[in-house]
């Protein structure tokens, strides 16, 4: 096994490139607010109108909207079109030649490719969130502090999870691609289903009661739903530690099926371009 | 100038035919737009589900000023495409000289140069929910009705177009297509598909005076439907008020005309 350092080397290299796209950052960010307060608009009259109580408070739907819009370039919404061109190309050769492991490798890039477009837009989008509402007269549209110390605690770690689980999903559609060269049937459906089961559409808990089982329990929701609900204190502190183990179990069960089908894959892959 | 419209026709047939030499590809990108519309819808659906209706307006209203939106928004989708891509497409490759120098209307040249097919997916969904929403709310039509109906469409169309018309334009001074103009089209739709009055004052205001997105979606709507109007309009304000999107096209077309006397060529 080769030492970490190359792995390493991937996540830097490649944050170097995406870094120099900084005015397709800036346009990225103002958007990203604009759609935070769309969003936050409609949710404020449904709460308006509301009969009975609403599952969460509309302080937590807040954190969760803000938190979704920074945070929008780390979920699997969208895939590596670079790694798509390997495929088109025939130059996925060269990569099952490199002295390091596929899908680490991969996992590398794809870490760079969620997180440092993510990085450079996530200041300006918080701070607009937490500062800058407030002081136009708007604050109960801010973004606001961990309801905790601990809870801040809980969402770093959650967060970690929430990047892994991201990339982990991200590489899955990659390794679609060994077997359709369009690969974009599975990008579809990830573009359709990846917002609403994650919770980026409408918040998991005001989705109907009855669909609530099913929600809970697949693994998309650890992408936003979790790490915001801990954020917000909407999840209790008792039940953080249920909820990360729930996110890094899928995280692994995700990688082992990766690993698995990459290994298949090798075996019978059938290289085009020439 | 019925050799351009000519021109222009016989160009989109064109571009539609390359669209289906890969047909699969075509399908599935057809099935995605569709779905992930469906998946948008579905979290209205949630919201109305959770809270019950938004003040007057039941989930058939929204049903209604969402699947108008949507035809829209998807129709425009299709045929600006030319002005979408026009970035990467036209000026990044240095592409646009030679289109410059062909012996006719250059923005025509632009527009049919590619189509966006796969949002038939997105004008299928579009069109089922407004005909669950025709099918809901019974509206009694009358002639004044479906007319001030047929004037927001095409305002609506029109105003979108001009939207990508900006888009493109954009690109003579930035080079690469810029994510900003998502917010008057995206970002437009998605605004767009809820009552205006639901939104902050000011947010409104823009979107009426400044960006006259509301004048073709909220105002004519509110007419035909004949809800409730908390933002104070009259009824011959919401009859004209397309107009103001026409007048918006002709400002995009300006732009467009100085864009392309100032361009400079990029390229290799």
């Amino acid at each position: 096994m080769i030492s970490w350092r190359g792995y390493l080397a991937v996540v830097v290299a490649r944050f170097r490139v995406l870094l120099q796209y900084r005015a397709a950052a800036v346009a990225g960010i103002v958007t990203q607010i604009f759609w935070g307060c769309i969003k936050i608009m409609v949710l404020a009259a449904f709460f308006a109108v509301a009969v009975e109580t609403p599952p969460m408070t509309f302080e937590a739907v807040v954190v969760y909207i803000w938190l979704g819009q920074v945070f929008l370039g780390l979920l699997p919404w969208n895939h590596d079109s670079e790694l798509e061109e390997l495929f088109r190309s025939g130059g996925v050769a060269y990569e099952l030649l490199r002295p390091l492991d596929l899908y680490w490798f991969w996992f590398a890039r794809t870490l760079a490719f969620r997180t440092a477009p993510t990085l450079l837009r996530m200041l300006p989008g918080t701070l607009f969130a937490v500062a800058i509402l407030p002081v136009i007269g708007l604050p109960e549209w801010a973004l606001t502090a961990p309801a905790s110390v601990m809870h801040g605690l809980v969402f770093l770690v959650s967060f970690i999870g929430m990047v892994l689980l991201s990339c982990a999903v991200s590489i899955l559609i990659s390794i679609s691609m060994f077997w359709m060269l369009e690969a974009r049937g599975l990008v579809v459906i990830t573009t359709g289903v990846v917002p609403v089961l994650s919770g980026m559409v409408v918040p998991l808990p005001l989705f109907p009661d009855w669909a609530q089982p099913f929600l809970q329990a697949q693994p998309f929701r650890g992408l936003c739903d979790v790490p915001f609900r801990l954020y917000s204190g909407d999840i209790p502190l008792e039940l953080a530690g249920q909820e990360i183990a729930f996110q890094f179990a899928w995280v692994l069960v995700l990688i082992l099926l990766g690993y698995a089908l990459i290994a298949h894959a090798r075996k019978r892959v059938v290289v085009q371009g020439g | 100038m019925i050799h351009a419209i000519g021109l222009f026709g016989r160009l989109y047939l064109t571009s539609i035919r390359a669209k289906m030499q890969y047909r699969a590809a075509f399908i599935l990108l057809v099935c995605g737009t569709f779905f992930i519309g469906a998946m948008e819808a579905l979290g209205i659906w949630a919201l109305f589900d959770r809270f019950g209706n938004l003040g007057v307006w039941s989930l058939a209203h929204v049903a209604f000023l969402y699947g108008t939106v949507n035809i829209v928004f998807s129709s425009v989708d299709i045929t600006a495409r030319g002005f979408d891509t026009f970035g990467a497409g036209l000026i990044q490759t240095g592409q646009f000289d030679r289109v410059l120098v062909r012996p006719t209307y250059v923005a025509i040249l632009v527009a049919s140069r590619d189509v966006g097919l796969h949002q038939l997916g997105r004008l299928l969904q579009g069109l089922l929910v407004f005909a669950y929403a025709l099918y809901a709310l019974d509206i009694d039509w009358t002639v004044g009705k479906v007319l001030l109906y047929v004037f927001a469409v095409i305002g609506m169309y029109v105003f979108f177009f001009g939207i990508q018309i900006i888009r493109a334009t954009m690109c003579f001074w930035t080079i690469e297509t810029l994510e900003l103009v998502n917010m008057f089209s995206h970002g437009g739709q998605e605004t767009a598909q809820y009552p205006m009055s639901i939104y902050n004052e000011s947010f409104t205001k823009f979107f009426t005076y400044v960006i006259p997105l509301a004048c073709v979606a909220y105002f004519p709507i509110v007419a035909v439907l004949e809800v409730d109007e908390p933002l104070g309009s009259t009824m011959l304000f919401q009859y004209l008020s397309p107009l103001a999107a026409f007048v918006f096209f002709g400002c995009c077309l300006f732009f467009w005309f100085f864009g392309v006397k100032r361009y400079q060529s990029t390229g290799s």
